[in-house]
């Protein structure tokens, strides 16, 4: 599974949950997830739960805290899954 | 004698937004009442469960309404009861000539509050997934949105947000008289010039497990399952119990002064209001009415009005189709100290739509308030068959919808479990 797929994903588990679409046509890794994207910090609990579910992966508390940008999330979970 | 009041003090009503069985815009709604259409439907997923009544009146189209109205990240924290809630609110805001805010806007209307209150609130969540989740150990797998969905006030705090309230804001709870009740409070916040507007309410989900419990106690229809728009059967000799409904009507209250100032129209205006309890005693208990308590309310009311009862063209009753209804109509007829043939039409929205629970005083308070502004009073179905205490009533109550072009005041009362009543005076707008 190599970043960009991995990213494509994410920005998929993310889509529901912006509130300011427009901000999804320009998204990158440097992506702030509350900044720009407006999402609201307590559904970053059911992101995390999207993102272990899809991926198969379990994400730790203290990783998941540390998550600001869709580039943080893509890193965590590449760590996990290993890159192709 | 009539009270004379300031008009920062007089309470009108600009805005209306209603989610019923039978109709899921004021239009459509009001088509629907004046046509003698049943929004009541058999549901397979009731008979499934073992359910007796297996007819209930949930809203339609409203997976298209939903998506019109409302972002996927909102409805992601949304159950059945908040949507109702949501989209009547919005549709009594915008009726009444607002925009609605911007999500990403700054301004707050801190002069408008929201009463919406619920029978039963998000009780569809807390079975479907808090309580199946948690049994089964998976706490940490619940997700967000479980809390907001499961508060009793979550139908209120999704308005809130969705139209920048920012005077009082809160989900209250009288049963049945939920609705009426709300209004009643509403109408006081005013009053008290406390707010210059106020959206009150209610609503109530279409969830089987509310509709559960009261299957339990065989006060639902289970004579009509293969004949669900004859199952909702007020005022009948054959009335074998209510039909469970869901839905939501919001009214838009605004102060005459607020209203003025901005030219808005002006539908009726609020004359009266009373809510009491029948402290469940002389015949009352947790779910039938003391008599007493239910006539002072509707007394109260109507003094608060400054009318005479032969003033009062038509009542818009609760009239559910159970063992009550001929106790209520001898409770109004008591109350307003009239004899049968020269009492106001009696009618009872519910004979359409089913019994709403906790929106059943909002719906019907949408209705009484189109039945005042176009001049009508709508039939009441299924009760051709008119129990036979009401027989000395029966030119007072119309089967199909008549026009009452001079239509002036309408009285509405909710009753509710735990003996508890609220009762409104509804007068067509009068400079």
């Amino acid at each position: 599974m190599d970043e960009k797929e991995v990213f494509q994903k994410v920005v998929a588990i993310l889509k529901p949950f912006v509130k300011n679409q427009e901000a999804l046509a320009t998204v990158g890794l440097d992506t702030s997830i509350q900044k720009d994207l407006k999402v609201n910090s307590a559904r970053l609990v059911d992101i995390v739960l999207e993102v272990e579910e899809r991926f198969e992966i379990q994400v730790k508390d203290e990783d998941a805290d540390k998550v600001r940008t869709v580039g943080d999330a893509v890193r965590i979970i590449l760590a996990q899954k290993g890159s192709a | 004698m009539a009270h004379v009041l300031a008009d920062s003090l007089r309470v009108v009503i600009t805005g209306l937004g209603v989610i019923a069985p039978n109709g899921n815009t004021k239009d459509t709604f009001e088509d629907a009442i004046r046509k003698g259409k049943s929004g009541i439907r058999f549901h397979q997923h009731l008979r499934d469960g073992g359910f007796g009544c297996q007819v209930g009146g949930i809203p339609e189209g409203i997976e298209e309404l939903r998506t019109r109205y409302l972002s996927e990240e909102a409805l992601y924290a949304m159950n059945s009861n908040m949507i109702y809630a949501a989209i009547a609110s919005i549709d009594a805001w915008t009726d009444a000539g607002f925009e609605r805010p911007s999500p990403d806007g700054e301004e707050v209307h801190w002069d408008t509050g929201a009463i919406i209150g619920t029978g039963i609130g998000g009780i569809d969540t807390i079975g479907d997934k808090l309580v199946p989740g948690t049994n089964a150990g998976r706490v940490s797998r619940l997700g967000s949105t479980l809390t907001e969905q499961a508060s009793i006030s979550g139908n209120s705090a999704v308005v809130g947000g969705l139209l920048a309230i920012g005077n009082r804001l809160v989900t209250s709870a009288a049963a049945c008289a939920t609705g009426t009740d709300a209004i009643i409070e509403g109408y006081y916040r005013i009053r008290d010039g406390r707010a210059r507007r106020m959206l009150a309410g209610g609503s109530e989900g279409h969830s089987k497990y509310a509709w559960a419990s009261l299957d339990a106690m065989k006060v639902t229809c289970r004579t009509h399952n293969d004949a669900p728009e004859k199952a909702s059967r007020p005022m009948s000799a054959s009335a074998a119990g209510f039909v469970p409904a869901a839905g939501a009507g919001v009214l838009l209250l605004e102060s005459l002064a607020s209203a003025r100032e901005r030219g808005a129209r002006i539908y009726a205006e609020i004359i009266g209001g009373n809510s009491n309890c029948g402290g469940q005693r002389n015949g009352g208990s947790m779910s039938a009415p003391n008599p007493d308590g239910v006539q002072r309310c509707i007394r109260a009311a109507i003094a608060e009005a400054g009318v005479r009862p032969e003033e009062i063209d038509a009542i818009n009753g609760h009239l559910t189709a159970t063992f009550a209804d001929p106790l209520e109509i001898a409770s109004w007829t008591k109350a307003l100290g009239l004899p049968p043939e020269k009492m106001p039409l009696i009618h009872s929205t519910k004979s359409l739509i089913g019994h709403t629970l906790g929106a059943a005083g909002g719906i019907e308070c949408v209705a009484a308030v189109l039945e005042l502004h176009r001049g009508f009073v709508h039939g009441s179905i299924n009760c051709e068959d008119l129990h036979p205490e009401l027989a000395a009533y029966a030119g007072r109550i119309p089967h199909e919808t008549v026009d009452v072009p001079d239509l002036r005041l309408i009285a509405k009362a909710s009753f509710g479990f735990g003996d508890v009543n609220g009762c409104l005076l509804l007068r067509k707008f009068e400079n």
